[in-house]
C-alpha cells in the first residue's frame, strides 16, 4: 500500500536511528516510571489508531467521490440477524483480548483469597524438597 | 503557548525541491500531534495552573507562611503534584513522539533528500564547510529539544537528515503559527525592519545561529541586492538550509560553517546582524563573547536585532516556572539561564551605547494561506507567535 515506506538506505538502520533517545537525562513525571512507559505506549497506539481512522476516511471519501459509496448510509446501514450476532460475538472477542489483564487480575485474586497458589519460591523449594526425596 | 483553536493540517506545510516527501499516514501522525498538543495548551495547561493556584500554593502559603517568590520555588512546590506530572508526562511523549515520527518519514528517504540538496547544492560558492570546525558544548552537551542527535550529528557523508528532520516537524509543533515555511519569526523581523527603519537597506547582512535558514530567508528575498551570510556550527543544517533557500529562490545567502563567537570578517563588515530563537541555545560564555562580535563586526550606522522569547522579568513566578519547563523538561538548559538576563546591561557590556538599546514585541506574521478565517481581524489572539526583539544600533 502507499503508505508502506519505501526501502531504507543500505547501511543505516532506520528502525532503531528513528527511534533512538536524545542525549541528556530524561525526566520522568510519575512515581513509577513503569507507568510512564505504558503512557507512552498507549499515546503511540493512539497516534497509530487515529492514522488508521483518517486513513479509512480517505478511503471512504475517495470511495464517495468515485461513486462507490454513499457515505451517509454508514449512519443508516441496517444489519440482518445474522450480521448482527456475528457483529456482536467479533465485540465480545475483541473487548475480551484487550481488557485481558483485568479478567486474569480477579482470577488471580479469587484464587489469592482461597490461598489456592503458593508463591513461586515456595513452590520451588517444595519441588526441590521432593526431588530430594 | 497560546490557545489555539484547529490547527491547520499538516498537509498545508509549505514543500520545496529539498523538502521530504510524506505519505497519507505521516501526514496524520503531525496532524495528530499538532491536535494533542492543542489539547495540553488548551484543556490540560489550564488545569496545571488550577491546580497550583487552589492546591499547591495554599500549602506552600501554609507551609512557609507566604507565597513562592520565584520560579525555582513554584518548581520545587509543585513537583510530584499529579495534574502538572500528568501534563509534563504528556508533553515530553508529544516531544518524543514528533522527533519519531520525522526521523522515521526522513530516514526512510536519506538517500533521495541526500541528492536533493547536493543537486541544488553543486559547485556553489555560496555553501562553505568546514571540518574544523568544533562543535561548542552548549549545542552538543543534550540534544537541544530533544532532537536525537542534536543539529550536528551526520549518520552518513553529506548528511541533511538532521535538517530535514527539523524542517518538518517544526510545523506540527507550532501547530502552522509560523506559517507554511517556518518563516514567522524572519518575516516578523523583515515586517519591522520596513516599518521602524523604512530608508534603511542593508548592503551586508550577518545572521548567526541560522540552522536551516527559515528566518534569514524572508530577508534575503526582501533585499535582493543584499549579500547575505548565514553561519552556524551545524554542517547538515547548512548543507539542507542552502538547498531549501536556493529552492526558494534566495541566493544572495552564503552558509557557512563557522562559530559565531569569532568570525574572520573585517571590523564594521555589517550593517545588519540578526539572530532568530537563538541566544536561549547558547551558554553564560559564548552569548557576551558573541554580542561583543557582533559589536565589533556592525558598521557604523549599522543595526542588530534579536528575536527570542520574552525575558522572564515582570512575569509573575507561575509564568516564569512554566515557561520554563523546557529548559528542565525539554533539553533546553541555557533558556532558564538567558531568559533572567538584563538584556540592556548585557549589550552595554558588549560595547553598544546604552542610548541606541532598543526592545519591542514582535508577533509573528500570520500565513493568509493557512489562517485565511483570521485574515479580517486586526490581531490574531493566540494565534500569533509574540516574542521580544532586541537590538542596539551603532552610531
Amino acid at each position: 500500500m502507499s503508505g508502506s515506506p519505501p526501502p531504507p538506505p543500505a547501511k543505516l538502520d532506520v528502525l532503531a536511528q528513528a527511534n533512538r533517545r536524545a542525549k541528556g537525562k530524561r525526566p520522568w513525571f510519575f512515581n513509577d516510571p513503569d507507568v510512564e512507559r505504558v503512557l507512552n505506549i498507549t499515546l503511540a497506539l493512539a497516534m497509530e489508531h487515529a492514522v488508521t481512522r483518517q486513513r479509512l476516511d480517505a478511503l471512504e471519501r475517495m470511495l464517495q467521490s468515485k461513486g462507490l459509496l454513499i457515505r451517509a448510509e454508514f449512519d443508516t446501514f441496517a444489519l440482518d440477524a445474522e450480521a448482527e450476532a456475528e457483529r456482536t460475538r467479533w465485540m465480545k472477542t475483541y473487548i475480551a483480548r484487550v481488557l485481558r489483564i483485568v479478567q486474569q487480575s480477579s482470577e488471580a485474586a479469587s484464587d489469592d483469597e482461597r490461598g489456592a497458589e503458593p508463591a513461586m519460591d515456595d513452590l520451588i523449594n517444595q519441588l526441590r524438597g521432593e526431588s530430594a526425596e | 503557548m497560546g490557545q489555539r483553536e484547529n490547527p491547520p493540517s499538516w498537509a498545508h506545510v509549505g514543500r520545496h525541491a529539498a523538502f521530504p516527501q510524506a505519505a497519507h499516514d505521516d501526514t496524520a501522525r503531525f496532524d495528530f500531534l499538532a491536535n494533542l498538543n492543542g489539547f495540553l495548551a488548551g484543556a490540560l495547561s489550564p488545569q496545571v495552573r488550577h491546580a497550583y493556584e487552589h492546591d499547591v500554593r495554599p500549602a506552600y502559603e501554609k507551609e512557609h507562611g507566604q507565597a513562592p517568590e520565584n520560579r525555582h520555588q513554584v518548581r520545587r512546590a509543585m513537583a510530584g503534584n499529579p495534574t502538572f506530572a500528568l501534563w509534563s508526562a504528556l508533553r515530553r511523549a508529544s516531544m518524543e513522539m514528533r522527533q519519531q515520527a520525522g526521523r522515521s518519514l526522513v530516514l526512510h528517504q536519506l538517500d533521495a533528500l541526500i541528492k536533493a540538496s547536493a543537486a541544488l547544492n553543486a559547485d556553489s560558492p555560496r555553501l562553505l564547510l568546514d571540518p574544523s570546525v568544533q562543535v561548542p558544548r552548549y549545542a552538543s552537551a543534550v540534544d537541544i529539544h530533544c532532537m536525537p542527535g542534536g543539529y550536528h550529528t551526520e549518520l552518513m557523508e553529506n548528511d541533511v537528515s538532521a535538517a530535514a528532520n527539523y524542517d518538518c516537524g517544526i510545523f506540527a509543533t507550532t501547530g502552522g503559527m509560523l506559517g507554511r515555511f517556518n518563516d514567522g519569526g524572519g518575516q516578523a523581523l523583515v515586517k519591522w525592519l520596513r516599518e521602524a527603519h523604512p530608508n534603511f537597506a542593508p548592503r551586508r547582512v550577518l545572521d548567526i545561529g541560522c540552522t536551516i535558514g527559515h528566518n534569514i530567508v524572508p530577508m534575503a528575498l526582501a533585499f535582493p541586492d543584499a549579500e547575505v551570510i548565514a553561519v552556524d556550527v551545524a554542517a547538515p543544517m547548512l548543507r539542507y538550509g542552502h538547498a531549501r533557500a536556493r529552492a526558494l529562490g534566495a541566493n544572495n545567502i552564503t552558509f557557512r560553517q563557522a562559530n559565531g563567537e569569532s568570525l574572520d570578517y573585517p571590523d564594521g563588515h555589517f550593517d545588519l546582524i540578526t539572530t532568530a530563537m537563538f541566544w536561549h541555545e547558547t551558554s553564560a560564555v559564548a552569548m557576551p563573547r558573541m554580542l561583543r562580535e557582533i559589536r565589533r563586526l556592525l558598521a557604523d550606522g549599522g543595526l542588530t536585532v534579536h528575536l527570542e522569547q520574552p525575558q522572564y522579568a515582570g512575569m509573575d513566578p507561575y509564568e516564569q516556572f512554566i515557561r520554563d519547563w523546557d529548559a528542565y523538561n525539554n533539553n533546553e538548559p541555557f533558556w532558564s539561564v538567558m531568559h533572567e538576563y538584563d538584556l540592556p546591561k548585557m549589550m552595554a557590556s558588549a560595547g553598544f551605547d546604552p542610548t541606541t538599546y532598543f526592545e519591542t514585541r514582535m508577533a509573528g506574521v500570520v500565513d493568509r494561506e493557512i489562517f485565511p478565517v483570521a485574515s479580517s481581524s486586526a490581531e490574531d489572539h493566540g494565534r500569533a507567535a509574540l516574542w521580544t526583539a532586541f537590538g542596539a544600533r551603532k552610531p
